[in-house]
């Protein structure tokens, strides 16, 4: 069935590193296919052009960290039939809630030398904290693959295919050396959500977990792992408390080994 | 925009990009986590934070990286310059000079051009890729050198795509050459990294247009930042001087005769001259850039050797260590104080977009009232325009320009 209406896109943005929208001109071989089947109707990075809503498909980037963007993303979800929230920042919060943990007035005095002038939330927060969230890309980045995937599926109705297991699954996939077991490297990819590739394991690397937590996470047992191979619970804190800090079960880890630290 | 009658009598530049607090959250990380951390500002420039923390860091613990391992960290750099350049001919710049909203309107009607444009984006994106791992955020790039380093074998297959994309960069010199330019020039205060022997990627002392010629170590004695009311993003000034200006024009003007020699005669074959002062021309010199990064890129590859190893030891000792390199927009500040753990005491990051605040708030001011007869919707436009001639990492809040203009 041919449509005759082409559905509309528009990509949005909280605070973020503008990195998961330019996944989206990042697809080089595939951007003028997909402006062939959905038109690009509000996407600031990209165009001056703005097409007025509702939308069909919003892609959302970036936390919600101002009482503006607080009000704004109601906006959106008003504005929107689907959305999808794209990268770590939109779903887990981001790198910016490492703030969540401490006292966001001393943070913005160390930055800024006049703290009037900010206006600012305690707390960074996911878009789903605000508004309802119809799917969640994972990644800090977003594999362009998972977009694409993610694009098509809308366009055919059908349900986006991002596996929820670990970046294990993939590594073995690749038939990439553990690099745990082999040489000893902690690495998050045991309770970390695929999507990446597994590639920091291929640069034998340990995964950092930009992906967020897999479905039922054994971080708790990890940790033990990363304990024998001579990791500090003072480094466990920083391992589970970077791009997805306050997804709840590295949150819950990280807690965890820093009352470990306060109570020696 | 303030205007009394004919008169323009206040500019200002407003970004209201949400404080992320970087600066806070890096004290009490490790060493070894800033160059990841910190390309979490930028996802259209990660190598250039990556690059510049490792710099930092490297200066702290007074490591020096040499050889091959330095020639890929300009291999890198010679990536993201061809992928975030050609990023902002095609796709954002050119438009506005051939009348479309967008690259994908203008490939409706110039449908080779913007595949040109995607291609040799990829072209960048593939090195980045390879050295990196991926486009956004690379994995690969540690304190020390990197975490895998790549067999000649598979750096050589990379020269081929290069080749095409040298050729294509070469048509984009002489296609951007021949745009219509407002006539425009302004006395900018150019500031960028210059180094004896090469056009500046990682290093080189900070040079200016009027005569500054400092190490990277003096920078906090002669660039101050300041924070004004209307803008999240802070204010640079150098020696009580207000306004510079960092990026592409002035690293080609301050360093012409360091570019290659085929980018050098494509420059002047279009007729640029060797300094360039008119800010819509930045598309040319970008494009000139771009051409400059594919030869360079081909030079290191055909001179690559696998190195024996992937990255240096580093000893811990506490220290401050700083470092700036050249992000394709332009000088980007980092400076470190770590303790004898690699603990971060603080940090400093000055960005190239805010430093080019006030040159661009200077430019309006130059450009508007030659255009207050403009309709309020073309006059935007160009406004617009003068604003993306900076290629402003915060894109959304240029193309979310509204344009306020009180007359009274």
């Amino acid at each position: 069935m041919r449509r005759t209406k082409k559905p509309k896109l528009a990509v949005w943005k909280f605070a973020s590193c503008d990195g998961c929208q330019l996944t989206l001109l990042d697809c080089e071989d595939e951007l003028l296919t997909i402006a062939g089947e959905i038109e690009i109707a509000n996407f600031p990075e990209a165009s001056r052009a703005l097409v007025k809503g509702p939308y069909d498909l919003s892609l959302v980037e970036g936390s919600i960290t101002t009482p503006h963007d607080a009000e704004r993303i109601h906006q959106v979800r008003r504005a929107s039939k689907f959305l999808v929230t794209i990268g770590a920042c939109a779903t887990a919060g981001g790198i910016q809630a490492l703030r969540n943990f401490k006292d966001v007035k001393e943070f913005i005095s160390i930055v800024y030398a006049q703290p009037q002038y900010i206006e600012t939330l305690n707390k960074s927060t996911p878009i789903a904290d605000h508004v309802r969230v119809d799917f969640e890309l994972r990644g800090c980045p977003i594999s362009k693959f998972q977009l694409l995937d993610v694009i098509s599926a809308f366009l055919s109705g059908r349900k986006p295919n991002t596996p929820a297991y670990s970046v294990c699954m993939e590594c073995k996939r690749r038939g990439t050396v553990c690099v745990m077991v082999a040489h000893g490297t902690p690495c998050l990819g045991p309770v970390t959500h695929d999507g990446c590739g597994a590639i920091c394991p291929s640069y034998l690397r340990g995964c950092y977990g930009c992906f967020g937590p897999k479905e039922t996470p054994n971080t708790d047992s990890l940790s033990t792992w990363f304990g024998h191979l001579g990791t500090k619970s003072q480094e466990l804190v920083r391992i589970f408390r970077s791009y997805n800090a306050t997804a709840e079960p590295f949150r819950r880890e990280s807690e965890a080994h820093e009352d470990k630290n306060s109570s020696r | 925009m303030k205007v009394k009658g004919d008169k323009l009598v206040e500019v200002r530049l407003k970004i209201f990009e949400p404080p992320r607090f970087f600066e806070a959250f890096l004290r009490g990380r490790d060493f070894r986590e800033a160059p990841d951390i910190t390309s979490r500002i930028c996802g259209i420039c990660p190598i250039a934070y990556q690059m510049s923390a490792i710099h930092a860091m490297e200066d702290a613990l007074k490591v020096k990286v040499d050889g091959q391992l330095r020639a890929l960290r300009r291999l890198a750099y010679c990536g993201e310059w061809i992928e975030s350049h050609a990023l902002h001919v095609y796709m954002l710049h050119a438009p506005d000079f051939l009348g479309y909203a967008d690259a994908i309107q203008m490939a409706k009607d110039q449908p080779g051009l913007v595949q040109r444009g995607l291609q040799l984006k990829k072209a960048g994106n593939e090195i980045i890729r390879l050295l990196g791992g991926r486009e956004i955020h690379p994995i690969n790039i540690r304190v020390g050198g990197f975490y895998k380093v790549p067999s000649r074998a598979s750096l050589v297959r990379l020269a081929e795509p290069l080749k095409w994309a040298r050729d294509a960069a070469l048509e984009t010199v002489r296609w951007t050459a021949q745009l219509s330019f407002p006539e425009m020039e302004q006395d900018y205060l150019f500031v960028a990294l210059r180094h004896p022997s090469e056009y500046p990627f990682n290093e080189g002392r900070l040079v200016s247009s009027k005569g500054l010629d400092i190490s990277v170590h003096d920078y906090d004695q002669h660039f101050i930042e300041e924070h004004i009311a209307y803008s999240n993003a802070l204010h640079s000034m150098l020696d009580g001087r207000d306004a510079y200006f960092c990026g592409p024009m002035a690293r080609y003007s301050l360093n012409f005769e360091k570019l290659s020699p085929l980018a050098q005669e494509a420059a002047l074959a279009t007729g640029l001259d060797r300094v360039c002062r008119n800010p819509f021309k930045s598309i040319v010199v970008r494009s000139v850039e771009i051409l400059h990064a594919c030869d360079e890129a081909l030079r290191i590859i055909d001179q690559y050797e696998m190195p024996e190893r992937a990255a240096l030891e580093i000893p811990l000792r506490a220290g401050v260590g700083y470092g700036c390199t050249e992000a394709p927009r332009g000088i980007l500040y980092h400076r470190y104080r770590i303790d004898e753990q690699g603990t971060i005491l603080d940090a400093k990051i000055v960005p190239p977009t805010s430093q080019n605040q006030k040159t661009i708030e200077e430019d309006l001011r130059q450009f508007v009232p030659k255009h207050l007869a403009l309709p309020q919707e073309e006059l935007r436009w160009r406004c617009e325009q003068v604003v993306r001639n900076y290629d402003p990492c915060l894109s959304c809040s240029t193309h979310f320009l509204k344009l306020e203009i009180d007359r009274e």
